[in-house]
């Protein structure tokens, strides 16, 4: 069993009650809600006469079902009319603060709560979304739940969890040139596959992480439920200190003295133990890029694509499912497929970080005439920086499609999807059948440099040969 | 919201041979645009079902099936909960597989949806014979964590917790949270970033 570790510190310190059933009852730091798995519970407090325990730590925006063209009321999608209407009828009713379109905060929850300093080590933090486990990197613990689960925090907020085991992935060295966050992730699960996570949180630390940025950080915890891990955090450090000062919600003054220390106690002490540890020497990380079903199934770029043999089992239909859906064989070069979009955008990749590598590559380029880019912020803030920076210009030169703040083709709950069996490059976190709107759709996943430069050449391309832009 | 005890499920089988099935398949996002649950039903696998002639949940052979025999990490990716609804909603009151997925397999939990792990061995034998014979009846008993046809019994791992609340009736878990209450506040007036360095903005 773990201990001494930031989850098991964190957990104990947030733990309510033993339920009878075994579970801890924890209790909640933070909940972000938005549109979409949250009507059904806010139904469910009205059935049982309940407020909301906690409105101010809890805090909505709107992110799933935005169009990021045209967003003049009503929406021409009536169900997405109707659903913004129920979630401004329920943040009013029952008081929780809600940062609309007009707030110049809205964004993707997963982006504006690190942005807006809503996010803070040591908290828990639970949202109606998987990819809540992006929090971690601002040391919390953070977790997706279930509408059920979202009706139990605003009633009460708290959760009845079962406690995780902690596997600490250690990424030693240093990375390459062009290989980024996103290629990290990619290969956590990659080696330790989509189920390798079950059961556990993720500690991610050495060289890599110590040395990577906050949004980065941020882009490798937002994938590790993609390796079946709920949680995976990084333990604060100065970067995360320094990336949280100044901020909105960030504690100031003699406050923010406090808040430092209880951020610098909560961090694994140097007697931690885990329940395993994995590593990965830096040096080893590709590029990656997935070519199947799953966002195990990826590959260097500049590697063969793997035989089906090396596939146990199971595995092994999948990854013929896989090959089949994708019209891939195995032992080719995923390098020099051709592309139909290019998807620059979603709460893994939407952040300014992602936008200035996006535009530093692109810039003097061509978007290829055969691909349709767009180009979508994480957050309001993140659009105006950008603009401020003039990367939408660059963005639009090029001939990509600069968008207003959403989720946009993550998924597809909002007009930008796929159509009939367009391949698509991206940025986002799931290349799961049908994921991005089209049933027939299929999807490539890539770090922010990989799209740039196979948007340009019009099929998957290796940014390390973009000559000295990468 | 009531809430009832789960002692035994008694019923055919529909068979989920394959792994990894997300929850985008289960219930694809663009049914997740609805503000209630209802009908969501509709939507379960029906993307798979329009491009799969004899999908296991239309052959007529398993109408009225009330479990599913599922692969390895069932229910992975979103945590939509529309996933178990749709699945509950159809009539599938327990699912036996090799693996679910964490997400998963909580919100099944919260809505009273017991799901039993079994080795790929036997999953591979009960989704057989649900294919082979699929008028069998299988019995998934809960307090023994089996499940059954025949003469045949294989164990079942059931999560303690779990199967204890499903027994006692207590898997709405919503009253007993609200039960503490005033721990909860304890809790609340214990942490730093509660009371120590709150923002104001908080």
């Amino acid at each position: 069993m773990s201990k001494n570790t930031l989850y098991d510190k964190v957990w104990d310190s947030h733990t309510v009650a033993k339920l009878d059933s075994g579970q801890d009852q924890i209790f909640i730091g933070l909940h972000l809600i938005h549109e979409v798995t949250t009507p059904q519970a806010f139904g469910m407090l009205k059935e049982i006469g309940s407020g909301v325990a906690f409105p101010g730590r809890t805090i909505g925006t709107v992110d799933h079902i935005i169009p990021t063209l045209s967003q003049i009321r009503p929406y021409e999608d009536e169900q997405a009319e109707k659903m913004m209407a129920a979630l401004e009828q329920n943040v009013n009713e029952f008081g929780v603060r809600f940062l609309h379109l007009d707030s110049g905060k809205q964004g993707i929850v997963h982006v504006i709560g690190p942005e807006l300093g809503l996010s803070q080590p040591g908290m828990t933090i639970a949202c109606g979304d998987s990819h809540t486990s992006t929090h971690g990197a601002m040391g919390s613990l953070g977790f997706g739940i279930g509408t059920t689960e979202v009706g139990h925090v605003l009633a009460t907020q708290t959760l009845a969890l079962n406690r995780l085991k902690v596997k600490r992935i250690e990424v030693t060295g240093a990375l390459g040139p062009g290989v980024t966050p996103k290629d990290v992730t990619l290969r956590v699960i990659h080696d330790l596959g989509i189920k390798g996570g079950l059961g556990f949180a993720y500690e991610y630390g050495g060289d890599v992480f110590d040395t990577m940025s906050m949004e980065g950080r941020m882009t490798v915890c937002n994938m590790s439920i993609e390796g079946g891990a709920r949680i995976g955090y990084v333990n604060p450090d100065e970067t995360t200190f320094e990336y949280l000062e100044g901020r909105e919600f960030s504690p100031e003054g003699e406050a923010w003295e406090r808040g430092l220390a209880y951020w610098r106690d909560i961090a694994s002490g140097d007697d931690a133990e885990y329940d395993d540890v994995y590593e990965i020497a830096g040096e080893s990380i590709e590029p990656m890029v997935t070519w199947g079903i799953n966002p195990g199934h990826s590959v260097g770029i500049s590697q063969p694509l793997p035989e089906v043999g090396s596939f146990a089992g199971e595995d092994r239909k999948t990854a013929e499912h896989g090959y089949d859906f994708m019209d891939l064989r195995p032992g080719e070069s995923i390098l020099g497929t051709k592309v139909d979009v290019a998807f620059l955008g979603s709460c893994t990749n939407s952040r300014i970080s992602d936008l200035r590598e996006g535009a530093r590559l692109l810039k003097g380029n061509k978007v290829h005439p055969g691909v349709r880019m767009l180009v979508v912020p994480g957050s309001q803030q993140v659009k105006q920086q950008a603009e401020e920076e003039g990367l939408h210009e660059i963005f639009n030169e090029a001939g990509a499609e600069w968008r207003e703040a959403g989720c946009s083709m993550c998924l597809g709950m909002n007009p930008d999807k796929l159509v009939g069996a367009e391949r698509s490059i991206s940025t986002s976190n799931r290349n799961f059948i049908g994921r991005q709107g089209s049933p027939r759709g299929r999807t490539h996943l890539g770090s922010p440099a990989v799209v740039v430069s196979s948007a340009i050449a019009g099929c998957i391309a290796d940014p390390r040969e973009m000559g000295e832009q990468a | 919201m009531s809430t009832k005890r789960i002692e035994k499920i008694v019923g055919k089988a529909i068979p989920m041979p394959r792994d990894d099935i997300d929850t985008d398949r289960i219930t694809p996002a663009r049914f997740l645009k609805s503000i209630t649950f209802e009908g969501i039903e509709k939507a379960l696998f029906c993307d798979e079902r329009e491009n799969t002639p004899d999908h296991p949940v239309d052959n007529p052979a398993h109408k009225g099936a009330n479990m599913m025999f599922v692969g390895k990490n069932f229910g992975s990716g979103s945590s939509r909960e529309h996933a178990p609804q749709a699945l509950k909603r159809f009539g599938v009151e327990v699912l036996v597989g090799v693996s679910f997925a964490e997400i998963f397999a909580g919100n099944c939990f919260a809505i009273g949806v017991p799901l039993g792990v079994a080795s790929a061995d036997d999953v591979n034998e009960l989704i057989k014979q649900a294919q082979e014979e699929p008028e069998t009846r299988f019995t998934v008993d809960i307090r023994n964590a089996t499940v059954s046809y025949g003469e045949r019994v294989i164990s079942i791992d059931i999560q303690e917790t779990r199967q204890k609340a499903f027994l006692a009736g207590t898997w709405d878990m919503l009253a007993n949270l609200r039960g503490n209450l005033p721990q909860v506040e304890e809790v609340a007036q214990s942490l730093p970033y509660v009371t120590n360095f709150e923002s104001e903005a908080q």
